[in-house]
């Protein structure tokens, strides 16, 4: 994949007109009486990286899966490009098993009408530079699980897709081979692919344009990075030693160090408060993942008056 | 162990279809297949021609009953007849008086010549002994010798089929759901009626080659006689693989996992070995069960496998099973595309648009904004 071939994949995209915004406005999704998704916006912009941000449970594969078309909305609006504009990676790696690196990437050629010189031509740089060049025809089966994922990228990647929507692409991946990923998503955004990523991985959503946050498919954050991490109500505190009673459900620990958060309109911490041999804490700015926390804790501490009490970055996103 | 044998309760309990097939399947199967197992042959239906029809048919006895008494036919007639499968004996009279039987149906052959020599005496032929069929002895055509691997072989060739047909297909969408590429598929381009074709094409290939081997086999090693046209048996080979692979599909689209396919593709297939007349000749089936053998492609099958092979029919007297394995076919292939659809284009069932107007994408641009 060279830079002359990535503008040219810019280029004609640009001269089609297809340079839109895709995404999901109020969706909401649900599976009998559950719901998994609940007035859930999200916006993919061409040319631009977006992550879907979440833990266990969030709802990240539901609104990825309804935004490539693999999942009904029960409500509000999706928009997307037509499926042959689509690139889609499941939370699997949605390869065959039982067939070879090369014979999954000219299925998928196969079905989105690219013909195989121009394929192999796209492909043949990808798979390079991401180590699969020499493994193309082993079964993908027979491939280990960081390589399947990036199998999986590429075949997303190889009909040049307008909207690219990549479910856990790093999950169980290597450093390296998390490098190789991110290189490939990176290419996808430069030919002006608007990508959504759903991720575990915080580091990777702060290096994104926009980031989502979801908690039990609720929308908690949507904005920059720097916006979400602007965006945190209140105070936060890193403290030595363990928090007191009333600190723990707004507490965790990180990287060693216990984290407090303090609500707007909670009593300031001061040396006082510590008691004995222990002081407050001091304040510190929030980093993404600080921030993601602070927005779960707030939505957990007042289910009721989340969105009210929470500042603008909790909100839904300020922007 | 205690907590081995507690584990798969817990884990039986919640695969309920599996529960039911446990319980239930073994009943139910033990009725259905109760009254349909039977050899023997009650009724035999004959046609009756020739000037002295009428006379020779109030003349019958039991087993045998006219389904048809035609004065003004001759013995080409009744050949005909027997050919198409509307009667397993032909009378004619006349002259040269003639009793025909089907040798193709070999329980009803069978028990017609038994019924023929029981009376005593060779003339008689089912009819008094004053009866104008005097002198007439039995001709068996078609299977002169009654030679079980006659029958059994055309039948056995659709039953080969079934098996590959119906069991390994069923395998197919359920692979794509457990490796989850299933997911993958409903985002594709890709229409559900292809995924369906998609599906069935490489396995009809497969068992048309499975299908010439079984017939060639049979023909050479077994002698068993092709004495109908090719491109009849064709036609209904291909009709019934598609009403076989169809089935299979639709199995592997209301499975969540391969042993579920496994398990229903069985249910399908076991009853068909038993009721599609295939070994237990239809007319002995208890008639409250018959009806199932009539639901079966095999049933069909195994009736032009054996009429193209044995009697030479022509496809005017195999218009009905030929249209029934149009029917499955086609219920099939909308069956599969209605689950397909349900699988493939989840979000179609509900409003989007694929392409914003570029005042949509606008007004989308600001709906993450605080309200």
């Amino acid at each position: 994949m060279t830079a002359a071939q990535r503008a040219d994949g810019a280029r004609r995209r640009a001269a089609s007109g297809t340079d839109r915004e895709w995404g999901t406005r109020d969706l909401s999704v649900r599976f009998g009486k559950r719901t998994a998704l609940d007035h859930v916006t999200l916006r993919a912009a061409p040319g631009q990286i977006g992550a879907v941000v979440g833990g266990d449970g969030a709802g990240k594969s539901t609104l990825l899966g309804c935004l490539a078309g693999a999942v009904a909305a029960s409500q509000g609006e999706v928009q997307r490009p037509p499926a042959a504009r689509v690139g889609y990676l499941p939370s699997g790696s949605g390869v065959y098993p039982d067939l070879t690196v090369a014979e999954n990437l000219a299925f998928r050629a196969s079905v989105y009408g690219v013909s195989s010189a121009v394929a192999g031509q796209r492909v043949t740089g990808l798979l390079e530079r991401t180590g699969l060049a020499s493994a193309r025809q082993r079964l993908a089966g027979q491939l280990s699980g960081g390589m399947r994922k990036k199998l999986g990228v590429v075949a997303a990647m190889v009909h040049e897709p307008e909207l690219l929507v990549l479910d856990e692409p790093t999950t169980g991946v290597d450093p390296v081979s998390r490098a190789d990923v991110w290189w490939l998503i990176i290419i996808a955004a430069s030919e002006g692919a608007a990508v959504i990523v759903s991720t575990s991985y915080l580091d990777e959503a702060e290096r994104t344009a926009s980031v989502l946050v979801l908690s039990h498919g609720r929308q908690l954050a949507a904005g920059t990075p720097a916006e979400i991490m602007a965006g945190v109500p209140g105070a936060l505190r890193a403290i030595r030693g363990r928090p007191q009673e009333d600190e723990q459900p707004r507490a965790w620990l990180r990287a060693g160090q216990w984290r407090v958060w303090d609500p707007p309109g909670a009593c300031a911490p001061g040396p006082a408060r510590g008691g004995a041999g222990r002081d407050g804490g001091s304040v510190i700015q929030p980093d993404l993942d600080d921030a993601v926390t602070v927005a779960e804790l707030g939505s957990e501490l007042r289910p009721a008056d989340r969105v009210e009490g929470a500042g603008p970055g909790l909100a839904g996103g300020a922007r | 162990m205690l907590g081995m044998i507690v584990k798969e309760f817990r884990q039986l309990r919640r695969d309920r279809r599996t529960l039911a097939l446990m319980i239930v399947m073994p009943a139910v199967l033990l009725i259905v297949l109760g009254y349909a197992a039977s050899f023997d042959v009650s009724s035999i239906s004959a046609v009756v021609s020739g000037p002295q029809a009428a006379t020779a048919a109030a003349a019958l006895h039991p087993p045998f009953h006219a389904v048809d008494v035609a004065p003004g036919q001759d013995a080409a007639w009744a050949h005909s007849q027997l050919r198409d499968g509307k009667a397993v004996a032909a009378f004619v009279t006349g002259a040269r008086p003639q009793v025909l039987v089907d040798g193709s149906q070999l329980f009803a052959a069978r028990a017609a010549v038994t019924a023929l020599a029981s009376l005593g005496h060779s003339g008689g032929a089912g009819t008094s002994a004053s009866a104008p069929l005097a002198g007439a002895a039995p001709q068996i055509l078609f299977n002169p010798e009654l030679k079980t691997s006659y029958i059994m072989i055309p039948g056995l060739a659709g039953l080969v089929l079934v098996f590959i047909g119906t069991i390994i297909t069923a395998l197919g969408v359920v692979r794509e759901r457990e490796t989850g590429t299933l997911e993958q598929l409903a985002v594709m381009p890709i229409r559900p009626r292809d995924v369906f074709l998609g599906k069935v094409v490489p396995y009809f290939v497969v068992a048309a080659v499975d299908l010439g081997i079984v017939l060639t086999i049979g023909v050479s090693v077994f002698g068993v006689p092709f004495n109908g046209s090719v491109a009849v048996y064709a036609l209904g080979a291909l009709l019934f693989l598609f009403a076989t692979l169809g089935t299979g599909v639709v199995i592997s689209s209301v499975s969540q996992n391969q042993g579920q396919a496994t398990q229903l593709a069985l249910m399908t297939v076991l009853p068909q070995v038993l009721l599609s007349g295939l070994i237990f000749p239809l007319g002995s089936i208890a008639v409250g069960v018959r009806w199932i053998s009539y639901v079966f492609p095999l049933t069909y099958f195994t009736e032009i496998s054996r009429g193209v092979m044995l009697r030479d029919e022509p496809i005017s007297g195999l218009w009905l099973p030929f249209a029934c394995l149009a029917g499955i076919g086609f219920a099939m292939l909308v069956l599969a595309t209605l689950r397909f659809r349900a699988y493939l284009q989840p979000a179609e069932g509900h409003k989007r648009r694929r392409a914003p107007a570029p005042e949509e994408a606008t007004a989308l641009a600001g709906a993450g904004e605080r309200k």
